[in-house]
């Protein structure tokens, strides 16, 4: 770990690794950047009490833990308990989850971190120092916020030592109670248990565990786990599967009304005039709100009139009998072509931002004595819409000068910030509360539709309101995956060794928007997310340069499951496969060879190619390999071609995310990145005509169905490495995996998303 | 205009436009929230309910046009053998990622269960084709549509556990 600020309260452990043993953590001097007591307590019932900033224990032992992330369906809330359940010694199914409030021990450090524009190999000091520097920033931030597959890695070490440092408590009072040594007790199933037969249940030592001194606290060695890296099932399936849980569109709240929204069809465009007469007439219409002014500073929900009725549906037929005039502005001529277009004329104009350089570059730009061929490329990706199944919405209440937000949401920070602007009021006069989310992806980073209901709900008199878009109001006006282009060129000696290898790509920033939008910084800079999986890159290649030009872009975008690396490891991974043919090597051999000094990524594409063996008659393998988000994934995928139709039949996917803390989880994660890759390979696309979004829904939106998911066949290596992210890199191979095959089996090769043969 | 509907065996006075869907009667009038809004033209089968035991799209059904036939939605659906099955299997193979689109998968599994005690993969796809997953749960589906049928375990993956600190 090159975490410094962390060692600092690992006395003891600056050393250690997690794998190498048993950590002590001492508490006898806490410093001001720990992340074990908050500064507010949690909110507890039922007589629990709190050991720390993250556990509590009930009188009949149950033991509730802080829940700083949201559920999306990656599992956190089963794989977070589980880290507080392993060291605490409790059975899973006793603990109980509450919202963490909003405090800086709750921020995501680990995602912030990942941010830095540095290469994996790199252990430099500037690399070192930087990311110790955004750590105490980040520390000192505190943003809570889920993303960047970032839970288990961020909550590995802080949620262990609140388990252990409860867990430590529990023996302390048990000791002093018995008159015993601390030496002479252990711990298990929840209760403190005495060499010589006596117990304790937890439930009965809480009060005083709470006044005793944790003592030296110990991380379990990994050799003693006994849920952490065992299959467990997830918690919330049960209330999935009878129509029970709770997501933002299901909250239900006395006397509440629902809102539908018509919102500027052109980017960037304004409401000029609305009549509403005729919808006012209507059955179960409350008010209309033209919400336009309060957040005007959100381009693709800022700009609108909702309906706000008894139902929903009252709401929406009345919303398409407003009659609207809408000025367009300036973007209302803008397309995808026009886009495109832009990314060439930039590429060719600008130098852009290196990312990544190594070797000579004058052996880059192609000058090298003994280049045998040159050979270069260009690939495209067109924008993408998240479409999660719940459609977007946010329910919230004004009323005397307070907000109340139940709200699907992956940053509670930025919501509470934006729903505290859109009302007019401190951030200290909302409360929010999170629920269960049907689907992330990225889309629900963003506070848009947020700002969005407190708009519409303050002007309803305390009256409580359910905005809910509709499937073309989501699709029209989401935060964009950014359409990208890039170029390369590569020279070969007369073997078929890679003598220089360039890649310069052109795109949108999402970073620069994002925090534009949410924290109103300037948009300046270099952004890690244009020019991940492509700077990144593992291969050996001795001479090499990865430079990206941002382009200023009106099309809105956001954070899309797996980011940059969603469309620059298709650009990599199929160059990659062109040098390999280009070099008359098999393209495993081709990538073994450029992969000498690491050694878990061969381990990682070996297993993987060793799995899927031969591919059957009429089909062939493709393969990528591809790190993301601190993970190694490895995918073979069987592919035929019939007539212009490319099947994918099944997806071998080999994974090294370091310790595997819930592999029933990370298989559903690898089943799940691998057709949400492929829907994007297959089908996405947004283009953009006329300024307008031209999709709507599924039917001109698809994604892949049942009868078109590849079996997925999931390998998880052996590691005791720290965990790293899980919910995103199995995403990003597979586009190139298919694309590969595609090659081998028809010599096409398709440099543009998604994948389309023509016959 | 006031009509009764018979809902999980109980009836519901609601008094609606006849051309307002189902799905917003249940989940608006009614109340309950286990049958789900998600694309509102019956691409995606989130809305899906049973009428009579046979799989419908909720979000474009108007409520004039149910009549007298028995709606039955995912709150209730586990009072019947096929649909108690599906549940237990889903439960068995841990189908469920954000769970917003299983009301309607589970709805759509148990009318084939009961349709078809012993589905092929052809029948299963066409079954099953309707209902969009965006955190992709397919084979997770599939196998515990198997599992419910013939009463086997299914094991959809070969996962070696990960041997922690060089343990196997």
């Amino acid at each position: 770990m090159s975490n410094l600020s962390r060692r600092r309260f690992l006395f003891g452990a600056v050393s250690a690794g997690a794998a190498a043993g048993a950590l002590v953590v001492g508490w006898g001097v806490l410093p001001a950047r720990q992340r074990l007591h908050a500064s507010n307590p949690l909110p507890l019932t039922d007589g629990a009490v709190a050991l720390n900033g993250w556990v509590a224990v009930a009188p009949d032992g149950s033991v509730t833990i802080a829940m700083p992330r949201c559920e999306m369906g990656q599992g956190v809330h089963t794989a977070l308990p589980m880290l507080v359940a392993e060291e605490m010694d409790v059975p899973l199914a006793s603990v109980r989850l509450v919202q963490a409030p909003l405090d800086a021990i709750f921020g995501n450090i680990a995602m912030l971190q990942d941010g830095l524009p540095f290469h994996p190999d790199d252990d430099g000091a500037l690399q070192a120092g930087t990311r110790w520097i955004v750590g105490k920033v980040a520390r000192e931030l505190g943003i809570v916020i889920t993303g960047g597959s970032s839970s288990v890695k961020d909550a590995w070490l802080p949620m262990r030592e609140a388990g252990a440092a409860a867990r430590a408590m529990l023996v302390t009072a048990a000791a002093s109670q018995w008159r015993a040594q601390v030496a002479d007790c252990r711990t298990g199933n929840g209760y403190v248990l005495h060499a010589d037969g006596r117990k304790l249940a937890y439930g009965a030592l809480a009060a005083a565990a709470a006044t005793s001194q944790p003592g030296a606290v110990r991380l379990k060695s990994p050799q003693d786990f006994t849920l952490i890296g065992r299959a467990q099932p997830r918690r919330d399936t049960p209330s999935k599967v009878d129509g029970s849980a709770v997501f933002g569109i299901d909250v239900r709240l006395p006397g509440m009304a629902y809102a539908a929204v018509r919102m500027a069809p052109v980017i960037g465009g304004v409401v000029a005039s609305v009549d509403s007469s005729a919808a006012l007439q209507m059955p179960g219409v409350l008010r209309v709100v033209d919400f336009s002014g309060a957040i005007a500073h959100l381009a693709g929900a800022g700009a609108g009139v909702a309906v706000v009725a008894r139902s929903w549906w009252q709401a929406k037929q009345a919303a398409l009998a407003l009659v609207i005039t809408w000025r367009d502005g300036a973007h209302a001529g803008l397309s995808s072509e026009a886009v495109f277009a832009g990314f060439a004329a930039s590429l060719d104009r600008e130098a852009g931002y290196a990312y990544h350089q190594a070797g000579d570059m004058d052996i880059v730009e192609g000058k090298g004595s003994n280049v045998a061929r040159t050979i270069g490329a260009e690939y495209r990706a067109p924008y993408l819409a998240h479409v999660a199944m719940e459609p977007i919405n946010c329910t919230a209440q004004v009323n005397d000068g307070k907000v109340h937000l139940w709200a699907p949401t992956q940053a509670p920070g930025f919501a509470v910030k934006a729903a505290a602007q859109a009302a007019g009021v401190s951030p200290e006069a909302v409360t929010l509360e999170v629920t269960l989310l049907g689907g992330g992806f990225g889309r629900r980073l963003d506070v848009d539709m947020v700002a969005q209901a407190v708009a519409i709900a303050r002007m309803m008199d305390g009256v409580p309101v359910q905005t809910i878009w509709s499937r073309e109001d989501d699709t029209g006006h989401d935060v964009y995956r950014p359409a990208a282009l890039a170029r390369f060129s590569a020279t070969l000696d007369g073997v078929g060794h890679v003598l220089g290898f360039d890649c310069k790509s052109a795109s949108g920033s999402v970073s620069h928007q994002f925090f534009k939008r949410n924290l109103g910084l300037p948009a300046a800079g270099p952004d890690k997310t244009t020019a991940e999986g492509a700077f990144d890159m593992p291969y050996e290649l001795p001479n090499q340069r990865i430079r990206h030009v941002i382009v200023d872009s009106a099309v809105p975008l956001g954070y899309w499951r797996s980011v940059g690396h969603s469309h620059n490891a298709f650009f990599k991974e199929s160059f990659i496969d062109e040098l390999a043919h280009a070099a008359g090597r098999d393209e495993v051999a081709f990538r073994r060879a450029l992969l000498a000094r690491h050694p878990r990524h061969l381990a990682v594409l070996d297993a993987a190619v060793a799995r899927a063996g031969i591919a059957p008659e009429g089909r062939a393998h493709g393969v990528a390999l591809h790190q993301s988000f601190g993970t190694i994934v490895a995918q073979v995928a069987q592919v035929s071609v019939e007539g212009s139709e490319i099947r994918v039949h099944r997806v071998v996917c080999a994974i090294d995310c370091g310790l595997a803390v819930n592999p029933n989880i990370i298989a559903q994660q690898a089943e799940s990145g691998v057709v949400f890759g492929l829907s994007a390979a297959l089908f996405g696309a947004v283009t953009i005509k006329d300024g307008k979004v031209e999709q709507s829904n599924f039917h001109d939106y698809p994604v892949v169905r049942l009868n078109q998911a590849p079996v997925v066949d999931t390998i998880i290596m052996a590691s005791a490495a720290h965990p790293e992210g899980m919910g995103e890199p199995a995403v990003p191979p597979v586009a190139p995996a298919v694309a590969n095959a595609v090659f081998k089996l028809t010599g096409k090769r398709l440099r543009s998303l998604p994948l389309t043969l023509s016959i | 205009m006031a009509q009764t509907l018979r809902v999980n065996g109980h009836e519901h006075v609601v008094d609606v436009e006849g051309s307002t869907p189902l799905l917003w009667v249940i989940r608006d009038v009614i109340g309950m929230t286990g049958t789900k809004f998600s694309c509102g033209i019956a691409q995606c089968g989130a809305c899906t309910v049973h009428l009579d035991g046979n799989p419908v799209r909720s979000c474009v059904l108007p409520v004039s046009s149910v009549g007298n036939r028995e709606v039955t939605t995912i709150e209730a659906i586990g009072a019947t053998d096929s649909g108690k099955r599906i549940q237990d299997a889903w439960l068995a193979v841990d189908v469920v990622q954000c769970g917003y689109c299983q009301s309607g998968q589970i709805m759509s599994a148990t009318a084939l269960l009961k349709r078809t005690p012993n589905p092929t993969d052809a029948d299963i796809d066409a079954a099953m084709s309707g209902n969009i997953c965006r955190c992709a749960t397919y084979v997770r589906i599939r196998a515990a549509i198997r599992q419910a049928a013939t009463g086997k375990i299914v094991v959809t993956q070969a996962i070696p556990v990960a041997a922690i600190g060089g343990r196997k």
